[in-house]
């Protein structure tokens, strides 16, 4: 069956903050291990959507299927679903009164109930893998943005999380940090992990993206291969942001 | 002329701030109101007898050493204000994430306890509770007192909690929330220890409102500090050495809490 491989599941999703129209008639599907990279101009609802996958908003007409589960407000397989789907936020969002580690360790301890050595062992692996497993006893305020945002991918990874969420990784970024934190994405895009994410990197969605995506207004205007998308997409509107981000 | 005026102005400043002329302005101040008082009670031929108060803090005779009545006054008034802050402080959090629950009905019983609290004086909420409540449900005066006071500080300390509680970045429920905590593990692991910075120094100013405002249940005589004050006078006569005693044993204790707090607020300052 086609069906067990499709990881997210969007179909005609609207979405509505009080009067304004957030989404409209939005249709998307992700298979597992693709790697999906959103862009458009701001406002045009890339955040909006996946803040839809795992229930930070919640949209008002049409379906999301993540993994089986039906995403609705106030179902019982949400917090199980949010346990699966990792979001890395702009701000990163660490939690500044605990140390690095504890920041790794409460989700899986006070969630998943798992022994504080068995998670303190795993959040130690994680921070090996985003490369700062020195900064464990440090509190978040002390290290930089980037080494913040890679805890964050961390934070979310000890969860055991199939699919990745990124909303913006970079944006909060000084330039000369959002290298560290790509190289760490281009790592994890090669672990055969579902990711989704929201960015203007357009190097790095060259480098790893099996899926483009063009959103304005609301709308998912084009869905394209990155080899089709960069070099010719369909509508002028795209052609003209790409020109807009990649001339200089 | 117009360069000379602020030099000396700031000179005058220099002079004011200065060590001796400070501490020499400063006892002028609190000599002069020491003496209208003393001179007042003076001309109305007050007779002073300070030398009776120690008694009254506590006595070393034959028998031994023990508490004088104005220290029992006062273990009692810590005990109510303890006893007191303990329930205002549950009932307080209950209220606030009521308000903020974001349930219509929560929030309607929420501001409908504050309105009913805020609006009263905390007289009549205490008639109500040794008046009304007390024959009701069988309160004896000291139950009552506390429960006054309880209900009178939760709708305050409900507020200092509603603002601790919303002081908290947005972020770090989103955080949260999404590596799975509930609404209530979000609060206990995330947010509440976050505020508590943000609530330190409200709380003890409410802490010591309460232990001021507990003063209030000397009307239903319960035996704290100031109805200690109260019966020592229609005993004694003395009522300036009496009342500026008790004056002074507040003073000492809310002081005292309020230095404490502010040194641990330093302490925590630094850790984060």
């Amino acid at each position: 069956m086609v069906q067990n491989d499709t990881m997210i599941s969007v179909s005609k999703v609207d979405k509505f903050y009080d009067d304004f129209q957030a989404l409209t008639d939005v249709s998307l599907t992700v298979k597992q291990g693709e790697r999906v990279v959103i862009c458009g101009p701001s406002g045009s609802g890339k955040s909006t959507l996946i803040r839809c996958f795992n229930g930070l908003e919640f949209h008002n007409a049409g379906t999301i299927v993540i993994d089986g589960i039906e995403v609705e407000e106030g179902s019982k397989g949400l917090r199980k679903l949010r346990q699966e789907v990792g979001m890395v936020f702009q701000q990163f969002n660490l939690f500044p009164h605990l140390t690095i580690l504890e920041n790794l360790t409460i989700g899986p301890m006070k969630v998943q109930k798992i022994s504080k050595a068995e998670a303190e062992k795993r959040a130690r692996t994680y921070l090996e893998r985003v490369h700062i497993p020195e900064q464990a006893d440090k509190y978040p305020a002390q290290l930089s943005g980037g080494q913040q945002q890679r805890v964050a991918i961390a934070r979310s990874l000890c969860m055991q999380t199939r699919i990745m969420l990124f909303d913006e990784p970079t944006s909060a970024l000084d330039p000369e940090m959002i290298n560290e934190v790509l190289d760490v994405m281009v790592e994890l895009a090669s672990t055969g992990i579902t990711m989704v994410c929201v960015t203007h990197e357009m190097g790095f969605a060259r480098k790893v993206a099996d899926t483009m995506v063009f959103m304005e207004a609301g709308r998912i205007v084009e869905t394209a291969p990155p080899e089709k998308f960069f070099t010719n997409p369909e509508s002028e509107r795209c052609k003209m942001f790409l020109s807009q981000i990649l001339d200089h | 002329m117009a360069a000379r005026a602020p030099t000396g102005a700031k000179k005058f400043r220099a002079f004011i701030n200065s060590v001796p002329v400070s501490v020499a302005l400063y006892l002028l101040v609190i000599g002069t109101i020491i003496w209208s008082a003393y001179s007042g009670a003076q001309s109305m031929g007050y007779n002073w007898q300070w030398y009776r108060m120690p008694q009254y803090f506590y006595t070393l005779t034959d028998d031994g050493f023990q508490w004088g009545e104005i220290m029992i006054g006062l273990v009692k008034t810590i005990q109510l204000s303890v006893t007191a802050f303990f329930f205002a402080t549950v009932l307080g959090l209950l209220v606030a994430l009521l308000r903020l629950s974001g349930l219509v009905i929560g929030t309607a019983v929420a501001v409908a306890f504050l309105e009913f609290v805020r609006n009263m004086p905390i007289l009549v909420l205490l008639y109500l509770f040794y008046y009304v409540l007390g024959p009701v449900f069988k309160l004896d005066r000291y139950t009552a007192s506390v429960m006054c006071l309880a209900v009178f500080h939760a709708a305050l300390i409900s507020e200092i909690f509603r603002a601790g509680i919303n002081a908290v970045p947005k972020g770090q429920w989103e955080g949260a929330t999404s590596i799975g905590m509930s609404k209530g593990q979000a609060y206990r692991y995330i947010v509440l220890p976050q505020s508590v910075k943000f609530m330190l120094p409200p709380m003890t100013g409410e802490v010591v409102h309460l232990i001021k405002s507990s003063a209030i249940v000397s009307v239903i005589a319960v035996a704290e500090l100031t109805t200690i004050g109260r019966n020592l006078i229609s005993d004694t006569y003395m009522s300036f050495e009496i009342w500026f005693t008790i004056a002074a044993v507040y003073m000492v204790v809310t002081l005292a809490l309020s230095i404490g707090v502010s040194r641990l607020e330093k302490k925590y300052a630094v850790q984060t």
